[in-house]
């Protein structure tokens, strides 16, 4: 096996029961096999790539535009206090 | 068996350009309203692009360069990924692989030829702020998300610092910097400056090599005994905090290291009120970020001039400035030294000196008049300091036994008040200065007066 079950789901905040890990980790497993394929490929001459629109240096001004307002803000959360998003605490 | 403090430094410093890194929300978030200065930009919602801010990058490079930086020519934003609620994108956008500058140095003044590398200048954004507390009895964390997505530089030194003293000059020195290029007031109570130490400690063998230049005259240090732990200490907010955190952590792995143990690699917080560092959470295994290239954020690529059109326009540094002061005022270091350490009132010194010059008024007696009288540069035109100097110069003229025979006129029609002084009440000489103010009718110094009345009641 080459996938860390437990660490990828602790990397990506998702709680997982044994029987899920066992499938996941089997189908991850399969996943990274197919994509192994790939290497079969000679890739000495390409590039590697992450953009592909071409463009270069896009910025804009430091200029302030409006801020959405604050019940705007947080109309889509469940749990809210005095204007702040409220969540289980983290820290003890 | 004796050890050495090896310490490295990562400061962040929040930009204080007008609206955030990647949107066009206002920066101006301190003491706001919560989520008030939050866009969709700024949480990664569908659709959102983030466009990054011209001045900021600007900013960050001549960051770079006052620090002796390279600036590669190509450089690009990465995303970096974890999970924290501070993060609403789940990922924060900085700067991995290709910062915009790095391999820089400092040069320290107290320990001759000290040396602090720079490793790298990055640019990334800052997060939201979190608030433990207890709502309706049951601990929970808040989050303002205001202050998430503002510019932030991050400054990362390499592990050359080996005592508390030369990370405290080396920050001082920074800070100096920063507000000089004037794009942060870099205000640690504001948290416009986070300083982030790392701790660990080395045998220490007297007779090892100092640091030395290969052959492409990059300066290496031998690499024997390099620590195989290392303890980070999270955003403390003071310069003294940090001094006191590296002291307490010197001593604390150097008792664990004399039981024969290694210290945990661990983050640790500072807990002011107690004097000590604790610990934060044991990093089980090396955090993994999966960096990828920000899809988002088309790279960026500089010509040389570019590059050079911004080291065109960074002004004079304090280390240049305090030695042309130095020089062209002919000034003890300690004189240079207060009139460069800000801009501000370095600026305001010389347009004095230019003025007082049409006056005869020498650049000596003006920075005199500036640290004596502790002079605000930002509450008075040096044209006005000028003229006063040249008024205070005017006052002193008045003849030395003319007031001694005022004052004598004073104390006779004044019996009283020269008694009370004689008994040990002092401040009856305010009083006998006012009266012979009175008589006098001529501006002049109180200090002078106050001269003559000590030296007659003296010899009465």
């Amino acid at each position: 096996m080459r996938i860390d079950i437990s660490r990828i789901s602790k990397l990506a905040n998702l709680s997982l029961s044994d029987e899920e890990k066992g499938k996941f980790e089997k189908q991850l497993d399969e996943t990274i096999e197919y994509i192994d394929k790939l290497k079969e490929i000679d890739t000495m001459t390409v590039d590697p790539t992450s953009q592909v629109t071409g463009l270069e240096n896009i910025t804009r001004e430091d200029e302030v535009k409006p801020s959405l307002p604050q019940e705007k803000v947080l109309s889509n959360s469940k749990s809210t206090h005095n204007g702040l998003f409220k969540v289980a605490a983290i820290l003890e | 068996m004796s050890y050495k403090p090896v310490i490295g430094l990562e400061v962040h410093v929040e930009l204080k350009t007008k609206s955030k890194m990647f949107c066009g929300c206002s920066t101006d978030y301190f003491g706001k309203k919560p989520n008030t200065h939050v866009c969709p930009t700024c949480f990664g919602l569908p659709g959102a692009l983030p466009t990054p801010n011209k001045i900021a990058i600007e900013w960050c490079i001549k960051i770079g360069l006052s620090l002796n930086c390279d600036i590669p020519l190509f450089s690009k934003f990465d995303r970096k990924n974890y999970f924290y609620p501070d993060l609403p994108k789940g990922y924060q956008i900085s700067q991995y692989d290709l910062p915009f500058a790095h391999n820089g140095f400092v040069k320290l003044k107290t320990d001759e030829n000290k040396t602090i590398r720079i490793r790298r200048v990055h640019m990334e954004e800052d997060t939201g702020k979190l608030i433990h507390g207890i709502v309706n009895g049951k601990k929970a964390s808040l989050i303002d998300f205001n202050r998430s997505g503002v510019p932030l530089v991050e400054i990362v030194t390499e592990p050359d610092f080996e005592s508390a003293e030369q990370v405290n000059e080396y920050l001082q020195k920074l800070q100096q910097i920063i507000r000089y290029l004037e794009v942060s007031d870099a205000d640690m109570e504001k948290g416009q400056m986070r300083l982030e130490p790392n701790i660990s400690l080395k045998k220490s063998h007297p007779e090892q090599r100092e640091e030395y230049r290969d052959s492409s005259s990059v300066i290496r240090r031998p690499q024997n005994d390099i620590p195989t732990y290392k303890v980070e200490v999270k955003n403390i907010n003071s310069f003294r905090f940090v001094e006191k955190a590296i002291h307490y952590e010197t001593e604390r792995q150097r008792k664990i290291l004399e039981g024969g143990k290694t210290p945990v690699q661990e983050t640790r917080g500072w807990d002011e009120k107690r004097q000590i560092t604790f610990s934060q959470r044991i990093k089980e295994q090396e955090m993994d970020y999966r960096y990828f290239p920000e899809a988002d954020i088309p790279p960026f690529r500089w010509t040389k001039s570019q590059i050079s059109r911004l080291r065109s326009q960074i002004p004079e540094m304090p280390d240049k400035k305090l030695k042309r002061f130095n020089d062209d005022y002919s000034m003890s270091g300690y004189y240079s030294e207060i009139l460069t350490r800000e801009r501000k009132m370095a600026e305001f010194f010389e347009e004095t000196v230019k003025i007082g010059k049409k006056y005869n008024i020498n650049a000596k007696k003006i920075a005199n008049t500036i640290i004596n009288k502790k002079i605000d540069a930002n509450s008075i035109l040096p044209a006005a300091l000028v003229q006063s100097i040249i008024k205070q110069s005017k006052k002193t003229v008045v003849d030395e036994e003319e007031l001694k025979n005022i004052a004598l006129e004073v104390f006779r029609k004044n019996p009283k008040a020269v008694d009370d002084y004689k008994k040990g009440k002092n401040q009856v000489i305010g009083f006998i200065i006012g009266m012979m103010k009175r008589e006098i009718k001529k501006p002049v110094e109180n200090n002078q007066l106050k001269e003559v009345i000590e030296n007659l009641l003296k010899i009465q």
